[in-house]
This record gives structure tokens, C-alpha cells and sequence, in this order.
């Protein structure tokens, strides 16, 4: 074996060298990664971290690198306390909306589009996905804005009186539908939908259809069927899919910053405190509490089995 | 057992069920279609539906205009740079923690996932801050750096997915038929990874042109396309050449998505995975 490999030379012994030591060769290859991962990205996470501890001088606007707990006990004055609720609250708002509308359409497209069909439907939603986001935040300003599309077909409809009366009530309203909670939520609800229907449609192809028949045979109503043998097959599907609508809704700034009313959100809260008013460590405690959520969610969804249906 | 395509296998769906989901679609593509119909009004500078007339004039306007193109040339340099980065080590990670168990292995599936599970926000402004401490200036690689680092995540994940469906007996042959570990790389593992990585490479690119809330961190004085399009909306004036780079972005990243899909379709089974 060893005269064989000295024949072949100094590549074949590399090879046989590197093959055999398997470790060797996994390290070698994994480094480039691990540098780039280890080092830059969860080196930064880790100087973000740091940071959310120094102290912000109000008066002189520095940053000292002294210790500080102070930031995290400013997340719970009132003010930011708000911010965090409400961005939670329109983060489970535009899952448990997405999760709904998104489940006809994964499941239509999973079980009843046969041949062509099923092709032009996954394209259909994956297209959306993919199109600029920056685009279709921009587009629904277009669409709310008074004068826009969507009056117009309210008036055509003859609903006018219908939507105003909406847009009066409190914590959903505003005073137009593109300066609404409302209007937001639409957006929200709009941009992360494929990002619920993809992996949901992938849960529910995994479902036998046999097993849907067997219950109908045994005498289930439809809903029964749903309730009791699609829905919890499904399920980790739609928890994938929250993690998504959950995680992103949470960290943007750009759609809160567009459409709806002046409340700050998370991320609207971190850019300003970043950019203009350079308070880098309050900013770094606000992005704790995104990550300190999504890593609950992400135990939790690990459990529910939501990680197969990614 | 298998229903095919033909009239009597196929179930109907119940109305409503059709209903519901082809309205989900509808409502998918809206946005678009307003977004484009706009690009061709004859007003200048309202959104006032029903539309005033049929032009083309501004996108004569919109191509003529130079901070339009240096946005576009910049978002492409990036995507470009963040790409390469990406195959190149979403690759290496995807070889090694396909088949292999070792010690940390999970731990390493996990945070290869994080910059798609983390908001982005998150991702930029920690960027941002290692920067500042690092002392580097914020330009082209910074952004291209930002960028890779959530391509590497798609990288992997298609490449990932494709090598645990190719049986390892396939290499193991290679190896016994007296190939060394870089022939058996070049003429077993590559062409059966080559779908996945360009589907791979072209999502990878599509996102990172798409980007902006990493971005918008990570970019300094640039500009690249999506920061561009938002500095356009505090502008009314320039709604119309808006309304045409909207459009042309969104068809530019359509055509090699669909290109990526058809290439990764029917790809579940791999060539030689048969018994």
C-alpha cells in the first residue's frame, strides 16, 4: 500500500494522508467558515453584546466602556417598555394572520393542483417572495394612501362609511389607511405571507393522503378531519413558517417607518438610537430583546419538530 | 396508489377552498401589478387611481439618469463579491457537516442558521459596531462582507440538502476504483453538486441585491439600489423614474430566480442514487 501511494506521488499521498485522517481534513476545510462565522459574525454579535453594558453619557454623548445595567433598566421605563409591546404585538398579529390566510393556499396548492398547475402555483408564491422587498413596501404606499387604488375600489363598493368607522377605533386605526395600524398590519401581513405558505405546502405534502381518506371513511365531517389529523401533521409547518413572520416582523424598521402612525417600533427605536442620537449600547439592549425571543421561540419550535419542516 | 395528472385521478378541490386559494394569489401579485401599471402613467407626481394615461417616456428618463446606473452598478459589485464568498464557504460548511457526526456538529447547524433566524437588524448593527471597533471604514466590503455572511446561509442550505440526498457508496466507489480525494471531488461530487450550487449562487445573488436592512448598516456613504429606491420615497417629485426602477428591479431578479427553480426541479433523486 504504501510503495503504491509512493508511485503515485506526492498528490495520491495527500490524498490517502487526508483521506484517512478524516479530522485533519474536516478541519482544514471547515476553518475558512468557522473563521468567517466565529469571527466576524459571532465576534460582532458578542462586541454588540458587550456594548449593551457601557454607559451613554446623556451630556456629552460618549461612550464609555464602563459597566452598566443601566440600559437594560431603561428598557423597562415606560416609554420603552411601549415600544417592546407593542412591535410584539404586531409580530403574533402578523403571524396568526399569516398562518390563516396562508393555509388554503398551501393546502390547495399541495393537494388539488395536479400537473401544470402545481408548477405554476409554486411559482406564483415563490415569485412574491423573491420580488424586491423595498418595492412592495413602496407599492402599498401607493395602494393606502388616500386617493390611492384602494379608496377608489372602497368607493366604487360603496364601503366608504364602513372604512372610516374602522379607522376610528383605537389601537387599530389611524387617520388614513396608509397612517393606520391597520394599513401596517396589511403590509406586515402582505410581505412575509410566502414565507408562511412555502414551508406550510411542504408540511402538508408530507401528510399521506391516505390517511385523510381513512378518516373520512371512518365516518369524520371534514372539520373533524382537519382538526384532528391535518392540523397537528401539519403543525410544524406552520411553526416553521412563524419563525419567519415572528423573527422579521420583529427586527424591521423600514415598513413601520413608511406606513403607519408615529409609534416607534424595535426597530425603528435601534436605528435612531444608533444613528441619529449615537446611543450604540441603549440600542444594543433593545436588539436583546429580539434575540433574547427568538431564541426562546427557537427551543420552543425545536421541540414542535418545526425544524424538519424548514 | 400514485394519482397522475388525469381527469378521474385528480380531486377537485371544493369551491370555497379554490376560492380562498386563488384569492391568496391574487392578493401575492397586487402590489406588483399596481407597482408596474404606475410605471407607465402619463402624471407625474400622484398616485391618483384611475390612471391618467399610457407612457413610456420615463424610462428614457429613469436610464438616462446617473445615480440611477451607479446604484445598479454597485448592488450588482456587491452581489457579485458576496456570492463568490458565499459558494466558496457555504460549499466547504456544506461538505463537511452533511454525513459527518462530530462533536458540536448541532451547534454548528445552529449558527450557521442565525442570520436568517435573527432580524437583520440585528445582523447590521452588530457588523456596524465590530467595524467602529475594528477601525475600518464603512464602503464596498463592508456591505459585501454584511452580505455574505446570510448568503453562506443559503449556499449551504441547498447544498447541504442536495449532498444528503447523493448515497455515500457513490464516493466510496470513486475512492475503490483508484480515484484521489480531489478526482473524486472533480468528477463525482461536483457535477452532482453543480445544480445546487448555482441555484444556490443565484439566490444567493438575488437576495443580496434585494438587501437593505443589513445594508443600510453596513454601507456608509454608498448606495446601492434598494438604498437608492428608499431615499426615493421622500420624494415626490421623482415618483415617476421611481415607479420605472421598482419595475426594472423586480423583473432583473425574476428571471434567473425562475431559472434557479427549474434547475433545481426534479432534483430530489440523484443520477446513480438507484439501487
Amino acid at each position: 500500500m504504501s510503495g503504491g501511494a509512493a508511485q503515485a506521488g506526492i498528490g495520491r499521498v495527500l490524498s490517502n494522508v487526508l483521506y484517512r485522517r478524516s479530522t485533519l481534513r474536516l478541519m482544514l476545510m471547515l476553518t475558512p467558515p468557522l473563521i468567517w462565522f466565529g469571527a466576524v459574525y459571532l465576534g460582532s454579535l458578542l462586541a454588540l453584546l458587550a456594548q449593551s453594558f457601557y454607559t451613554f453619557d446623556d451630556f456629552t454623548m460618549a461612550v464609555t466602556p464602563e459597566f452598566t445595567w443601566g440600559n437594560y433598566q431603561a428598557l423597562l421605563e415606560d416609554a420603552n417598555a411601549d415600544i417592546v409591546l407593542r412591535t410584539v404585538g404586531m409580530a403574533c398579529a402578523v403571524t396568526v394572520a399569516s398562518a390563516m390566510v396562508a393555509f388554503p393556499v398551501a393546502y390547495y396548492g399541495a393537494r388539488y393542483a395536479q400537473g401544470w398547475r402545481k408548477g405554476f402555483f409554486y411559482v406564483a408564491v415563490m415569485l412574491p417572495m423573491w420580488a424586491s422587498y423595498i418595492v412592495k413596501a413602496y407599492a402599498w404606499t401607493v395602494i393606502l394612501t388616500r386617493g390611492g387604488i384602494l379608496y377608489w375600489l372602497v368607493g366604487q363598493l360603496g364601503l366608504l362609511p364602513a372604512l372610516e368607522w374602522v379607522l376610528e377605533l383605537p389601537y387599530v386605526g389611524g387617520s388614513s389607511l396608509s397612517t393606520s395600524h391597520l394599513g401596517r398590519f396589511l403590509v406586515f401581513t402582505y410581505v412575509w405571507l410566502p414565507f408562511m405558505i412555502l414551508p406550510v405546502q411542504a408540511a402538508i405534502e408530507r401528510v399521506p393522503p391516505q390517511l385523510l381518506q381513512a378518516s373520512a371513511d371512518l365516518g369524520a365531517r371534514p372539520v373533524q378531519t382537519f382538526r384532528t389529523v391535518l392540523l397537528p401533521l401539519a403543525f410544524p409547518g406552520v411553526v416553521a413558517g412563524s419563525i419567519f413572520t415572528f423573527s422579521l416582523t420583529l427586527g424591521d424598521f423600514i415598513i413601520p417607518q413608511l406606513i403607519g402612525p408615529s409609534g416607534l417600533f424595535i426597530g425603528t427605536m435601534v436605528n435612531t438610537m444608533q444613528g441619529s442620537v449615537g446611543n450604540l449600547p441603549l440600542a444594543a439592549a433593545f436588539t436583546g430583546v429580539p434575540i433574547a425571543i427568538i431564541a426562546i421561540y427557537l427551543t420552543l419550535a425545536r421541540r414542535l419538530g418545526a425544524f424538519d419542516a424548514l | 396508489m400514485r394519482s397522475e395528472d388525469t381527469a378521474s385521478g385528480a380531486p377537485r378541490a371544493p369551491r370555497w377552498l379554490a376560492v380562498l386559494a386563488w384569492g391568496g394569489l391574487v392578493f401575492l401579485h397586487f402590489p406588483i401589478v399596481v407597482v408596474c401599471l404606475y410605471a407607465f402613467n402619463t402624471e407625474e407626481s400622484a398616485f391618483s387611481f384611475p390612471l391618467q394615461g399610457f407612457t413610456l417616456r420615463w424610462f428614457r428618463i429613469a436610464l438616462e439618469r446617473e445615480d440611477v446606473l451607479a446604484a445598479i452598478l454597485l448592488s450588482l459589485r456587491v452581489a457579485a463579491a458576496a456570492t463568490v464568498l458565499a459558494l466558496v464557504l457555504g460549499s466547504l460548511a456544506a461538505l463537511v457537516l452533511a454525513r459527518r457526526q462530530f462533536f458540536g456538529r448541532e451547534a454548528l447547524t445552529l449558527m450557521f442558521a442565525l442570520p436568517i433566524a435573527l432580524p437583520g437588524i440585528i445582523t447590521g448593527i452588530a457588523l456596524l459596531s465590530a467595524f467602529r471597533l475594528a477601525g475600518t471604514s464603512l464602503g464596498f466590503w463592508t456591505i459585501a462582507a454584511g452580505h455574505g455572511t446570510f448568503c453562506l446561509v443559503v449556499v449551504y442550505n441547498n447544498v447541504v440538502a442536495r449532498l444528503r440526498r447523493m448515497p455515500h457508496t457513490l464516493v466510496e466507489a470513486s475512492m475503490d476504483l483508484g480515484a484521489d480525494g480531489l478526482q473524486t471531488f472533480r468528477y463525482v461530487l461536483l457535477p452532482q453538486m453543480a445544480t445546487a450550487l448555482l441555484a444556490g449562487g443565484i439566490l444567493a445573488f438575488a437576495l443580496s441585491f434585494d438587501e437593505i436592512i443589513v445594508t443600510t448598516f453596513t454601507a456608509g456613504h454608498e448606495r446601492t439600489l434598494p438604498i437608492w429606491l428608499l431615499n426615493q420615497l421622500g420624494r415626490p417629485r421623482d415618483v415617476p423614474v421611481t415607479n420605472v426602477v421598482a419595475m426594472i428591479v423586480m423583473f432583473v431578479t425574476a428571471v434567473p430566480l425562475l431559472l434557479a427553480w427549474r434547475l433545481t426541479r426534479g432534483t430530489e433523486q440523484v443520477a446513480g442514487s438507484g439501487k
